[in-house]
C-alpha cells in the first residue's frame, strides 16, 4: 500500500494559483477606461465571432481573459441571473455589485474546492451610472478575489506592461476617440517590441450612458474602427503608427510566458 | 448550480427548471371561473404600411360592467423591431409580456443574435399555450404580435389563438372584444399604399368604431386628454408615437365623426 504524500495546504493553494496564472498569462490583455460618457472595453481578439466582451444587462457589461469555455461559462450564469432577478424584481434591481460578488462566490468555490480544477480567467464586471461617479469596473481574479478598480483596469497576459502605460498616459473623461486611442497604444505596448494594433484584430465595446435606449452596451463596428485606427492592408494613419519603440528597461518579472497563442 | 449548467438559451426553459413558480401556466388555481372579477384589457389593432407596421390599443380595462382603469397600457416593445399588445386579463397579459421580453433579450444576449420573425413569432405561441389551463378558468390572454422584419424587409403581423395557435395575417388585423368592429372598420379604410400617418389614422378610426359598438372598448378621452397607445416599428426600430402627436390625429378623428358620425365613408364600388 502507497502513502499518500501529505502537501500542506500553503503549497496546495500556491500550486493552483501558478497554475492558474500561467494559463491566463499566455492571453492577450482586455482593458476597461473611463471616459466622458461611460466605460469603453478593448481588446486583442481575432475572432468576429467569439466574443471576450459582452452584454450582461441594461448597465452591466462583462470582459474576460483566458480560457474560452469557461469565461463562456460564466458570462452565461451571469447573463441567467440578470434576466431572473431583473424579472422576479426590477430591471433596476440588476447591480453590477450583486453581479461581481456572486461571481466572486463561484470562482472562489472552485479555487479552493479539491475537485476541479481552477478556471484560468480573469473577468470585468462594469456597471454604467448616470454620471461618471457612479460608474464602476470590478476585476475578478481566477481565485475569486474582486478589486473596484477607477479610471482603468488592465488583466490578462501583460496587464502589468499595459497597466504602466495606462498610469502614464491615461486621462479622465476623455472623449470616446481619445481614450479609445490610449487604449488601443496600451495595448500594443505589452512586450519589448511596441506593435501596432490592426482594426481587424480588436473587439471593442462601450457601456455609453447617454444611449436612450435603457440597454446602454454597443459594440464599436469594423468599419468604424478601420476609420479611426487603420486596416492591415490599407492606409494606417494612427499616432500609434509613429510611435517610436521605447527604450524598454526590463521584461516584466511576472509569470515569465509571453508566447502569445492565437486565442486567449 | 443551474446558473452553470449548460443549457438552452431559452430563459423560459431556464426559468422551468430553477424557478418554476415563476411561470405563468405552472401555477394550479382553484376551479372555477373568476372571469368577471379580475381586470380586462380589450382591443389591440395593427396594420401593416410599404414601410412597416403600426399597432395601437385603447387603454380601458374594465372588471365586468366596471371600468376598472382609463389608462391601461395595452401595447409594448417587444424588442427593438418588434412589439406586442395583449387583450385579455390583464394581469396574466402583463406577466406575459415581460417574460416575452426577457425571453427575447435573453437569447439575444446568449447567442449575440436576435431570434428570426418567425422564431419570436413561435416563441411567443409557446408562452400562450404554456398558460391554456388558466384560460380554461376565463383567464385568457390573447396576444397579437407584430414587428419589422429585417429578413423580409417588411412589416408582418401574426396573431393567435388561447391554444397556441399561431396564424400570420395579411395586411391587418385585430383582437380583443372590439376586435369585429375594428376589423370591418379596417376592412374598409385599408389601402396598401398608406403612408405611416394615414396608418396610423386608420388605426385610430378602427379603435373609435371599436369603441363606438363595444362597451368594453374606450374611445379617445376627450375631457382627460386620454388617447390609444400607439406603436410604430420600421427598418429604424420600435418608436412609440408621442402623446401629443396621438392627441392631434384623434382630436381629427374626432372632429370628423361630429360631422359623420359613422366615420369616413368607403367608395361603392
Amino acid at each position: 500500500m502507497t502513502v499518500p504524500y501529505y502537501v500542506s495546504p500553503e503549497q496546495l493553494m500556491k500550486d493552483r494559483a501558478d497554475f492558474a496564472r500561467k494559463g491566463i498569462a499566455r492571453g492577450r490583455s482586455v482593458v476597461a477606461v473611463q471616459y466622458a460618457d461611460g466605460i469603453a472595453f478593448v481588446g486583442e481578439n481575432p475572432s468576429q465571432a467569439l466574443h471576450k466582451i459582452s452584454e450582461i444587462y441594461d448597465r452591466i457589461a462583462f470582459a474576460a481573459v483566458g480560457r474560452y469555455n469557461e469565461f463562456e461559462n460564466l458570462r452565461i450564469a451571469g447573463v441567467r441571473l440578470a434576466d431572473l432577478r431583473g424579472y422576479s424584481y426590477d430591471r433596476t434591481d440588476v447591480t453590477g455589485r450583486g453581479l461581481a460578488n456572486a461571481y466572486a462566490q463561484t470562482l472562489g468555490t472552485i479555487f479552493s474546492s479539491g475537485g476541479e480544477k481552477p478556471y484560468e480567467i480573469e473577468i470585468f464586471v462594469a456597471e454604467v451610472g448616470e454620471r461618471p461617479e457612479a460608474d464602476q469596473i470590478y476585476r475578478l481574479t481566477y481565485d475569486g478575489s474582486v478589486a473596484d478598480e477607477h479610471g482603468y483596469a488592465v488583466m490578462g497576459g501583460s496587464a502589468e506592461l499595459v497597466g504602466t502605460y495606462l498610469e502614464e498616459h491615461f486621462q479622465p473623461a476623455q472623449g470616446l476617440e481619445d481614450v479609445l486611442q490610449v487604449a488601443v497604444d496600451a495595448l500594443g505596448h505589452d512586450g519589448q517590441q511596441v506593435r501596432r494594433l490592426h482594426a481587424e484584430h480588436l473587439e471593442v465595446a462601450v457601456l455609453d450612458r447617454t444611449r436612450s435606449q435603457p440597454r446602454k452596451f454597443k459594440r464599436v463596428t469594423a468599419r468604424r474602427l478601420t476609420e479611426l485606427f487603420g486596416s492591415a492592408n490599407g492606409p494606417a494613419n494612427g499616432p500609434a503608427e509613429t510611435t517610436t519603440p521605447p527604450p524598454s528597461p526590463s521584461p516584466p518579472a511576472d509569470d515569465g510566458e509571453q508566447d502569445p497563442p492565437p486565442i486567449g | 448550480m443551474a446558473f452553470l449548467t449548460p443549457g438552452s438559451s431559452s430563459f423560459s426553459d431556464f426559468l422551468s427548471v430553477h424557478a418554476p413558480d415563476l411561470l405563468p401556466g405552472r401555477r394550479t388555481s382553484p376551479a372555477g371561473s373568476v372571469g368577471n372579477e379580475v381586470p380586462h384589457g380589450t382591443t389591440i389593432v395593427a396594420a401593416t404600411f410599404p414601410g412597416g407596421v403600426v399597432m395601437a390599443g385603447d387603454r380601458r380595462a374594465t372588471m365586468g360592467n366596471v371600468i376598472a382603469q382609463r389608462d391601461i397600457e395595452k401595447v409594448y416593445p417587444a424588442d427593438e423591431y418588434s412589439c406586442v399588445g395583449i387583450a385579455g386579463s390583464a394581469g396574466l397579459a402583463v406577466e406575459m409580456v415581460r417574460l416575452f421580453q426577457t425571453e427575447l433579450e435573453h437569447y439575444e444576449k446568449i447567442e449575440g443574435m436576435t431570434l428570426s420573425m418567425d422564431g419570436k413569432a413561435n416563441r411567443l405561441a409557446t408562452l400562450v399555450r404554456g398558460s391554456l389551463p388558466m384560460a380554461m378558468q376565463g383567464l385568457a390572454a390573447v396576444p397579437l404580435f407584430a414587428g419589422f422584419d429585417l429578413r423580409a424587409g417588411g412589416g408582418r403581423i401574426f396573431s393567435y389563438d388561447v391554444t397556441g395557435g399561431r396564424y400570420e395575417e395579411t395586411a391587418f388585423h385585430a383582437v380583443g372584444s372590439g376586435s369585429v368592429f375594428a376589423r370591418g372598420s379596417l376592412k374598409k379604410l385599408y389601402r396598401e399604399d398608406l403612408s405611416e400617418l394615414e396608418c396610423v389614422m386608420a388605426a385610430l378610426q378602427a379603435l373609435y368604431d371599436a369603441a363606438d359598438d363595444d362597451s368594453a372598448t374606450g374611445g379617445p378621452d376627450m375631457a382627460r386628454r386620454i388617447f390609444p397607445v400607439v406603436a410604430v416599428v420600421t427598418e429604424e426600430g420600435y418608436t412609440r408615437v408621442a402623446d401629443a402627436e396621438v392627441g392631434r390625429v384623434a382630436d381629427e378623428v374626432v372632429s370628423g365623426r361630429m360631422r359623420r358620425p359613422d366615420g369616413p365613408p368607403a367608395p361603392l364600388s
